[in-house]
């Protein structure tokens, strides 16, 4: 299963680091990602990408995670002569990692994806 | 308990001007911002300023002003922008022509100048964040310095009456900042409510991010009316929650989803945001959801202001040449390499002096529509992109023309060859003190 069944993500960059947040649909899952998507698989997700170590700041409270990650290759967007040179799209690269499907923390069901797919969260968690 | 409404009419240079309009007719805001300006922005302001000293301000502006102006008067909405960029005093001029011409007498805009710290860089001993060199050895090729100034020089402008309030270099969250604060009669240094402030500007500041832009994912994220998104307003009380909402009818959505996303936006560590009036922790953040595209945020929390201030530094660093060109049907992918592989042995062999090159290879339907493309070859088709940095622009053009050339001496089938050269503005960054940046305020009166 890709993370994103479960989670959703936004990158936005800062001369040489960028950032790239990854959020639960559903907050059941935040121990799921808190537990699975580390900092040092992140790294090894984008070795090629990114040379640097990669941060990771927990986020309970909206069930997200913000990742850093230093040492963009090419030198950041001033010198890149990547398509991208912002790394804007790395939010859907990370999306891509594969992950075990994961199980609710609370019941031990396996997750509803097409619940978890769903972004109308007007009702709320 | 008073509520002050301030929304966001852009969140780039080049942003929708007509949903700045529909914010603008409908959102009754105390306080429209327009946020206009990068890093890159600016350096080029500052490029367009020394060719012509009456320019340097955003290309834009007119077009934006008159769209809004005559709105946001009979509304009674103060504008703040940072549309100044290189030479707000210059904006303000035109601004103030503009209001005339549209017969809006009495109109009264500010310049908030201090940012440009290029004279305060020369001659003192900064060193260069990325690299640790001295400022001092990007010698000539130093286009711009400008600070990142606070909230202090907006909200003055604000306390002389200004209609319209146009900044330079002033970070983002400060231009929500100075009207927030100024409204609701919070200190500069009551660092919780600046925090408040500084959430509200960062969710706002890029506009249509916040009410479902940049946020589609068919399948996963749905967002109905993209091409008609609402831009965002906040409805800021004395205490409580902030709330983020956009004006009905509008496309896009407003949920907690679009608004998590946008918290963390170009954030690093979530408890220490840096900018100008305080460090903000985002950490213990809540977004909940407050009806139909209203959501609330609430839980910021402020420590003092950094000593020192982020220098935006923009060199001259070179130039990029860059060529395209596209090839289909079965071996696409082959011709493409193979492509690639002559571009890269022509510049070995003309010597001409690259740093560093890099082939790209793209692709979907661009040649052959929906149909042959998808006949089963892996991939239908492809597009060769060539880049490389030089130290010349002659020798951008030569990368550039080996490509093109491609056209008579490459593989079979190349088509659509494109070409561009550019000079390379890089960005640096290094930190000044506070008590080195003098903001000062002038108004004109239409």
């Amino acid at each position: 299963m890709k993370l994103r069944a479960v989670a959703h993500s936004r990158s936005g960059d800062k001369g040489t680091i960028i950032n790239v947040s990854l959020i639960v649909f559903d907050p059941r899952h935040y121990p799921f990602i808190v537990r699975h998507v580390t900092a040092e698989r992140v790294k090894a997700h984008f070795a090629g990408l990114a040379t640097g170590e990669v941060l990771r700041y927990e986020l309970p409270r909206i069930g997200a995670l913000n990742f850093v990650v230093h040492g963009i290759t090419g030198g950041g967007v001033t010198r890149t002569l990547a398509l991208d040179a912002h790394g804007k799209s790395l939010s859907s690269a990370l999306l891509e990692m594969e992950v075990d499907e994961p199980l609710l923390a609370d019941d031990q069901e396996s997750v509803d994806l097409s619940r978890g797919r769903s972004t109308d969260s007007q009702e709320g968690p | 308990m008073k509520t002050v409404r301030i929304g966001c009419g852009a969140g780039f240079a080049g942003d929708r001007i007509d949903a700045a309009v529909v914010l603008a007719a409908r959102g009754e805001l105390d306080y429209l911002v327009f946020e206009c300006l990068a890093e890159r922005t600016i350096a080029l302001a500052q490029q367009a300023k020394v060719r012509d000293p009456h320019l340097g301000y955003d290309p834009l502006l007119a077009t934006r002003m008159e769209a809004v102006l005559p709105l946001c008067r009979e509304r009674g909405t103060t504008i703040v922008t940072n549309m100044g960029a290189a030479n707000p005093s210059a904006a303000a001029v035109v601004v103030k022509n503009i209001a005339r011409q549209m017969g809006l007498q009495g109109l009264t805009i500010a310049a908030v100048t201090g940012d440009d710290v290029r004279s305060a860089v020369d001659g003192r001993d900064f060193t260069i964040n990325e690299t640790n060199q001295p400022v001092a050895s990007l010698g000539d090729s130093l286009v711009s310095a400008n600070a990142y100034i606070g909230a202090e020089g907006i909200r003055h402008a604000l306390e002389l009456g200004a209609d319209v309030v146009i900044a330079g270099r002033a970070a983002d969250p400060s231009l929500f900042v100075a009207p927030l604060s100024y409204e609701l009669g919070w200190s500069l240094d009551a660092w919780n409510e600046v925090a408040r402030a500084t959430l509200v500007g960062h969710l706002l500041e890029c506009a249509g991010q916040v009410t479902g832009g940049y946020f589609a994912d068919p399948g996963y994220k749905e967002v109905a009316g993209l091409d008609d998104l609402g831009f965002p307003f906040a409805e800021v009380s004395e205490r409580g929650p902030v709330v983020i909402t956009k004006v009905a009818g509008t496309g896009g959505h407003v949920t907690p989803a679009t608004c998590k996303e946008q918290l963390l936006y170009e954030i690093h560590d979530p408890a220490a945001y840096f900018t100008p009036d305080t460090v903000a922790n985002f950490s213990q953040v809540s977004i909940e959801p407050a009806g139909t595209d209203r959501v609330h945020a609430d839980g910021a929390t402020g420590k003092p202001r950094p000593a020192s201030l982020k220098v935006s530094l923009a060199y001259r660093d070179g130039f990029v040449g860059e060529g395209q060109i596209s090839y289909a049907g079965g071996g696409a992918e082959h011709r493409a390499r193979l492509a690639a592989d002559i571009v890269v042995r022509r510049l070995a062999r003309l010597g001409v002096d690259t740093q560093e090159i890099r082939c790209d290879i793209i692709g979907v339907n661009a040649l052959h529509g929906s149909g042959l493309s998808k006949r089963d070859c892996q991939p239908y088709e492809v597009r060769l992109r060539v880049a490389a940095r030089t130290r010349s622009l002659g020798a951008a053009q030569a990368v550039a023309n080996e490509v093109e050339s491609l056209y008579t001496n490459g593989p079979a089938g190349g088509g659509g060859a494109a070409r561009t050269t550019r000079e390379v503005l890089a960005l640096a960054s290094t930190f000044i003190p506070r008590e080195l940046v003098r903001c000062d305020v002038h108004t004109v009166v239409a």
